[in-house]
């Protein structure tokens, strides 16, 4: 399906991922670290993302139905490797949302619920995090369908991407809470953020050192020549963005952590497409090939260029109606 | 045994739709009712009708919470459990889900935050509009999902090539034989769904005297849009039978429990189906009379399933059974919403103990319809999941052994027996706080506007 219209849902869908890991991701890490902080501060805690989560779980679906109007054999292939993976993830966004409203009205319960909002906000990145690992590792598959085992995802590189994912999850959570609260709160929150920054610094590392060794396409794509000289910029900025946000977690109020933390994921974001373009399904797939076709495609980017703007102005928009720091004293629910 | 894929994954998605479908029920018909309150608040400026948005609003924020992560489990089921399904269907039925999530979702989740926090926030006007865009998202959603739904029991509009469905005309596609009488009878259904729950919510306030004067407008409003809708539901139920005669008629052979042609034909009241001896057992049937239902005329008759191949015939008793219950509900519905019209047109209505008790017990009767028929119309689909064009057999992901499922299963099942009897308990203990244990002081009406537009309300028009 060599049609015109691929690049533009690739752009679409890659920036529509992008905006999902990075408005769920501050959410989780915020559900994360919920689970650290003292129980009297929790509240404020929950209120500051309590008018945003279920928008930004929608980006999670917009994601997996966009994979499949526009990439269908992408979705079917990739789903069903995932097979565990996605339902943890799955069972813990469930546990979580459901946490997040019984919380303010189950008093009795409270540290259940607690534990549940944490734990479901954990799970869910972990196993985000797994299903990048094993989208990068690759997948056995025949014609048009995955042909391995459920089980194929549990491996140390996945377990790996998994930790990273939750370390930066925390790291943006973090960004939001320094941005969104003050006092004993907002200095705990830098201490977090920076020890999230290290831990996730070193993560990116790793992960940078373990695929070109693992997979030799990906080490000449880096390492042959010039591309060296052309991909360096990437890894200098991404040093420089992780120096920065050293700075901004540990003197700035307002948005600079939260954005050099967003900045950060994508910087790493940019190295993933760089290894694996252009495959959608790697080593068997590419963007054009998996495609569907272009009636298919043209139909829903009509809708997505009229829709999608809107979408992000009332986003935009309900991110600015709360915006400012979050007051303990304002009671238990709402702003 | 030996655990086999297939079945287990026709039973997860029994499992996680059946429970997903029942917050759609109810947070359709509430939307809409929530905005029709908002600006019966906003344009009377009367702080009781902001008092019962509240109290709605707050119950509807449960259920729709637990729609939102119960409905984000839906489309990943498609891609881990029915992959084959996906790679054949979705160039056809992947921009239609897309849809969904761009039309309906956001404008539902980004509006709700306002509809929900933003009474001291914004203007009177515009947590109005909010509810109004919260509602329309909801009708958005129900309406593409349904495309989708009805393109799967009447596929029109493509062709197919290497055992996948490509496109050829999206209107088609789109307004599919059958989606038109899907639609408006699933609407109306919600629409009563909501209708009963918000009487029988009434009812029990007014008996337990809490919150007098909301409960009987609530009991009001309700018996009002009732007594329209009921009666409409079943004529747009007859027309969507005929819809499902014209073109699915071995799933109307099913929900009949006809096995045999037989003119002309009579109506199966009750009986004992035996797909094996393609026979119905003890049947009680009245002569002609399903004839005169089901095609109206005096002679008419349907195909009987033994004019079908073995291997193309849905199991008879699911549709059959379901589609009994969701008829008998409706006629008890018909009489609760007469019964109501009556004892008010004799004042008796708030004092009548037994229509009162009557009503908190037929509260959820509408979520029961509801399940009986959607298992009527998609058991009736079986085998097939594209009808006619794809198997259910060979829908399923290949790669998944028993043993995946089985666990998979397990654990959806842990998860949603936690899950929704504790929404369910959460929304009861709402209700027993009554209105005013629901309303933020101040009434959400004089948010941001100047006080004097509040300070004289409308004059109250005489009660019933």
């Amino acid at each position: 399906m060599w049609h015109s219209l691929v690049p533009i849902w690739t752009v679409i869908l890659g920036l529509g991922v992008f905006i999902y890991v990075s408005l769920d991701g501050f959410d989780l890490g915020v559900g994360m670290l919920h689970g650290l902080v003292q129980p009297s501060q929790r509240a404020t805690v929950m209120n500051s993302i309590a008018p945003f989560w279920d928008g930004n779980e929608t980006w999670l679906i917009l994601g997996g139905v966009g994979l499949l109007a526009a990439f269908p054999v992408a979705f079917a292939i990739i789903i069903p490797a995932v097979y565990f993976p996605i339902l943890v993830m799955l069972l813990a966004l469930v546990f979580r949302g459901v946490a997040f409203e019984f919380r303010f009205k189950q008093a009795r319960l409270r540290r259940l619920w607690d534990w549940a909002f944490c734990g479901g906000s954990f799970f869910a990145t972990f196993a985000q995090g797994v299903v990048l690992g094993s989208f990068i590792q690759g997948f056995k598959v025949d014609g048009r369908v995955f042909t391995g085992s459920s089980f194929d995802f549990a491996t140390p590189f996945t377990l790996l991407t998994g930790v990273a994912l939750v370390f930066g999850y925390a790291l943006l959570g973090a960004g939001w809470l320094v941005m969104k609260t003050e006092g004993e709160l907002q200095a705990w929150s830098r201490r977090a953020g920076r020890v999230s920054l290290l831990l996730v610094c070193c993560c990116i590392a790793a992960v940078s050192l373990w695929t070109p060794l693992a997979s030799s396409v990906i080490a000449q794509r880096w390492l042959g020549w010039p591309n060296t000289v052309l991909l360096l910029p990437l890894p200098v900025l991404t040093l420089a963005t992780g120096l920065y946000a050293w700075h901004a977690f540990s003197r700035k109020d307002a948005w600079q952590a939260f954005g050099a933390s967003i900045a950060l994921f994508a910087w790493s974001f940019l190295g993933i497409v760089i290894s694996l373009w252009p495959m959608i399904v790697p080593g068997h797939f590419t963007l054009w090939e998996a495609a569907s076709p272009e009636s298919t495609q043209a139909f829903l980017l009509v809708g997505t260029l009229v829709l999608l703007p809107v979408i992000l102005f009332y986003t935009g928009w309900s991110y600015w109606v709360f915006r400012g720091k979050v007051h303990q004293s304002e009671g238990d629910e709402g702003y | 045994m030996t655990l086999d894929p297939l079945l287990l994954s026709r039973l997860q998605w029994v499992w996680v739709i059946s429970w997903h479908i029942l917050l759609p029920a109810f947070t359709v018909g509430l939307a809409s009712y929530i905005a029709v309150l908002e600006g019966l608040a906003f344009f009377t400026g009367r702080a009781v009708w902001a008092r019962i948005s509240a109290f709605w609003t707050r119950i509807f924020a449960v259920s729709f919470g637990m729609g939102v992560v119960s409905g984000i489990v839906m489309p990943f089921q498609i891609g881990t459990n029915w992959s084959r399904f996906s790679d054949a269907t979705a160039n056809v039925l992947g921009p239609m889900l897309a849809y969904e999530g761009l039309t309906a979702f956001f404008l539902e989740a980004s509006f709700l935050g306002v509809l929900l926090f933003g009474r001291k926030l914004v203007p009177a006007w515009l947590h109005f509009f909010s509810g109004l865009m919260v509602a329309a998202g909801t009708l958005f959603s129900t309406f593409w999902i349904l495309s989708v739904n009805s393109w799967m029991q009447t596929p029109q509009g493509f062709h197919v090539t290497d055992g996948r469905f490509f496109p050829d005309n999206w209107w088609a596609v789109i307004f599919n034989p059958s989606f038109p009488y899907r639609y408006f009878h699933n609407v109306m259904a919600f629409y009563i769904t909501t209708g009963f729950v918000v009487l029988g919510v009434g009812a029990w306030l007014l008996r337990r005297d809490r919150s007098s004067d909301e409960a009987g407008m609530m009991i009001r409003m309700a018996l009002n849009l009732l007594i329209v809708l009921v009666p409409l539901q079943m004529v747009l139920g007859d027309l969507h039978g005929a819809n499902t005669l014209a073109y699915q008629p071995a799933k109307f052979a099913a929900i009949e429990g006809r096995y045999d042609t037989v003119r002309p034909l009579p109506l199966t009241l009750f009986g004992i189906p035996d797909d094996a001896r393609g026979r119905m057992r003890y049947a009680v049937e009245i002569p002609r009379l399903g004839s005169l239902l089901l095609t109206h005329s005096m002679n008419g008759t349907i195909r009987g399933l033994d004019s079908f191949p073995a291997d193309q015939r849905a199991p008879v008793a699911p549709p059959f059974f379901a589609f009994r219950i969701m008829v008998g509900i409706a006629v008890i519905m018909l009489f609760v919403a007469v019964a109501g019209q009556v004892l008010r047109r004799g004042g008796r209505l708030y004092r009548s103990a037994w229509f009162l008790r009557l009503c908190q017990w037929t509260a959820p009767l509408g979520f029961i319809a509801v399940i009986a028929g959607w298992t009527t119309t998609e058991v009736g689909r079986q085998p097939w999941t594209v009808y006619g064009l794809l198997r259910t057999a060979q829908s399923v992901t290949p790669s998944l052994t028993g043993m995946d499922v089985a666990l998979s299963l397990s654990l959806y099942i842990l998860v949603y027996l936690i899950m929704f009897p504790t929404g369910i308990a959460f929304m009861a203990a709402i209700v027993r706080r009554g209105v005013a244990g629901a309303t933020e002081p101040p009434p959400a009406i004089e948010a941001g506007r100047p006080m004097p537009a509040y300070v004289a309300p409308a004059p109250a028009p005489a009660g019933e």
